[in-house]
């Protein structure tokens, strides 16, 4: 009855929403962001520790929001960790050209662990929720302590 | 002697529901099920055919021509006035000012009323369930003259603190801008209290009816209201049109919002002299057609009659009300005792997002988020609420699709 909406809602959305991974404060991050999306008033503030040579040593969140974005969130975490800066925004510009559907010929495999919000295409509405974690990160690596939107 | 309520007028729901033609579609393989109403009400086809006809055959510019058709426009439009006029009780119809919408009408005020009036220490008073739009343009206001805004709070059940409310009408209390009716919460403020409590010390109030305006009959001679305002979209009129009610002493009183055509009886370089009410508040060609339109939906909504829709709304949330109070996990904001057809709500550990996103998919329109009622998510500690608000052509059946949907958002959460 409710297929499609399994495109969205996939078992490791659902279980990085239940149980986010890194969701923690890091006292020693180097780097700390709020994004805030105002259409829904969802927040995050992501803690980054990144070091000398530009290698994202750890990444943690905290916040209140949807299944979608604490997903995507907790997912960032995970796969961000250990990347270079500058890998980490190649990935986030690949996420973001799937997310908002301005690549027609999608590779997911591009994505790696990330093709589970490939879904996201479908809803307009719902975009700004996977990419929330992922503005923050942006404006993080770009260290503008600064309260980032996704507007 | 007989103390009998007066017999219900037969609601034929069915036959309602006809004169909305985007009512039966279908919404990813379901009947919609259109519980957004709060947000903007669909518009029955008496509005749309009047927007056809018009526009097919009477419609030109209006107070200008002498040509026949920019005679019949003025006509309509003028006759449009005088609907809201008549649906209002307003004294006059040049009481009634055709704005954009609510949020216009009331940055009208802010400006025209309040900007050369109010000084440094001013106090604007307000309450805590305002819509953003009955916030930000006093916020401006107070950062043009240095008046101070302050707010009336609201208790848990989202009922307005009455006494508070006393012992914040100062001698310093400017004007009481406050809504009829929460747009987050659904409680219908006492507004003839206030309006009576705030004329007691000759501050003047304005109502904010955006959300009471679908769901009862507003009498601003017996409110004493000295603004009312209103949007058409609401009301199963067109978006765009909105409408401001003043009193006629309080509109002379005001310089014009904006400058340009129609507000000016005689313009030189050197000086121009405005035009009378309403008109110098109406600069520029207005919203012709949806001016007209809005007359065709109050011709509407008075066809069924504003008692017979409210009988229906309220039987509508007291079911909706209580099949939800059923629901393990569900928590319903806005208790208040008189509250109008609004049930704003969360699930445990589901955000409302996601609730809108699955009824979505079983074709049940709502509205999750923050309402534009930031002030009001803070007070209850939450970032949004899931809202289903209903209308004049929703049915038990479908209040009874949104209780199994929100039964299914749970089961596909799990």
């Amino acid at each position: 009855m409710l297929d499609q909406i399994r495109d969205l809602y996939q078992e490791v959305v659902f279980d990085h929403n239940r149980n986010p991974r890194n969701f923690r404060v890091m006292e020693d991050a180097n780097r700390t962001v709020e994004g805030f999306n105002p259409l829904c008033g969802d927040r995050i503030t992501l803690y980054v520790k990144i070091d000398d040579a530009g290698v994202i040593r750890d990444v943690s969140f905290q916040g209140s929001g949807c299944a979608i974005s604490t997903a995507s969130a907790s997912l960032m975490t995970e796969i961000v960790r250990n990347m270079h800066e500058s890998e980490a925004h190649a990935l986030f510009e690949t996420f973001h050209r799937i997310a908002t559907g301005k690549d027609d010929a999608v590779n997911l495999e591009e994505l790696g662990k990330l093709a589970v919000l490939a879904g996201v295409r479908a809803y307009p509405a719902r975009v700004k929720c996977a990419t929330l974690a992922w503005h923050s990160l942006e404006a993080a690596l770009e260290n503008q302590e600064t309260t980032v939107t996704t507007e | 002697m007989n103390t009998a309520p007066a017999a219900v007028p037969a609601f034929d729901v069915a036959r309602i529901r006809k004169d909305f033609p985007i009512l039966g579609q279908q919404v990813h393989g379901k009947p919609l099920v259109y519980l957004d109403n709060a947000a903007t009400a669909q518009k029955p086809k008496a509005v749309l055919d009047c927007i056809a006809k018009v526009y097919t055959e009477d419609y030109a510019n209006v107070h200008r021509g002498v040509h026949t058709l920019s005679q019949r426009a003025t006509e309509l439009f003028e006759g449009a006035r005088e609907k809201v006029q008549r649906h209002l009780n307003a004294r006059h119809s040049h009481e009634i000012v055709f704005t954009r919408g609510t949020t216009e009408a009331i940055n009208l005020v802010a400006q025209s009323y309040g900007r050369p009036r109010f000084k440094a220490g001013d106090e604007i008073l307000i309450t805590a369930m305002e819509h953003h739009s009955n916030i930000v343009p006093w916020q401006m206001l107070c950062e043009q003259t240095g008046a101070v805004l302050k707010v009336v709070p609201i208790d848990r059940t989202g009922t307005l603190e009455l006494d508070r409310f006393e012992a914040l009408l100062s001698n310093r209390t400017r004007l009481l801008a406050v809504a009829h009716m929460s747009n987050a919460l659904g409680t219908i403020n006492p507004v003839e209290t206030l309006i009576e409590q705030a004329h007691r010390r000759g501050v003047p109030v304005l109502v904010d009816g955006a959300q009471a305006i679908p769901h009862m009959a507003v009498d601003v001679q017996a409110l004493d209201c000295d603004f009312y305002a209103f949007s058409g979209h609401k009301l199963y009129g067109p978006a765009g049109i909105g409408i401001l009610y003043g009193k006629e002493e309080l509109l002379n009183k005001m310089p014009p919002y904006q400058g340009g055509g129609d507000m000016i009886r005689r313009v030189t370089f050197e000086k121009t002299e405005y035009n009378t009410l309403p008109y110098k508040f109406e600069a520029g060609t207005p919203s012709i057609v949806d001016a007209i339109a809005l007359g065709a939906a109050i011709d509407y909504v008075n066809g069924i009659g504003m008692e017979t829709i409210a009988g229906h709304e309220q039987r509508l949330l007291a079911y909706a009300t209580e099949q939800a109070l059923r629901i393990p996990g569900l928590e319903l904001f806005g208790q208040a005792a008189e509250k109008g057809a609004i049930l704003s709500f969360t699930l445990h550990r589901i955000h409302p997002h996601d609730i809108g996103t699955i009824l979505d998919h079983l074709g049940i329109a709502i509205r999750a988020g923050h309402h534009c009622a930031m002030p009001v998510m803070d007070f209850f500690g939450i970032p949004a609420t899931a809202r289903a608000s209903f209308g004049l052509y929703n049915t038990f059946e479908e209040v009874d699709a949104l209780i199994a949907g929100i039964h299914k958002v749970i089961e596909v959460f799990g």
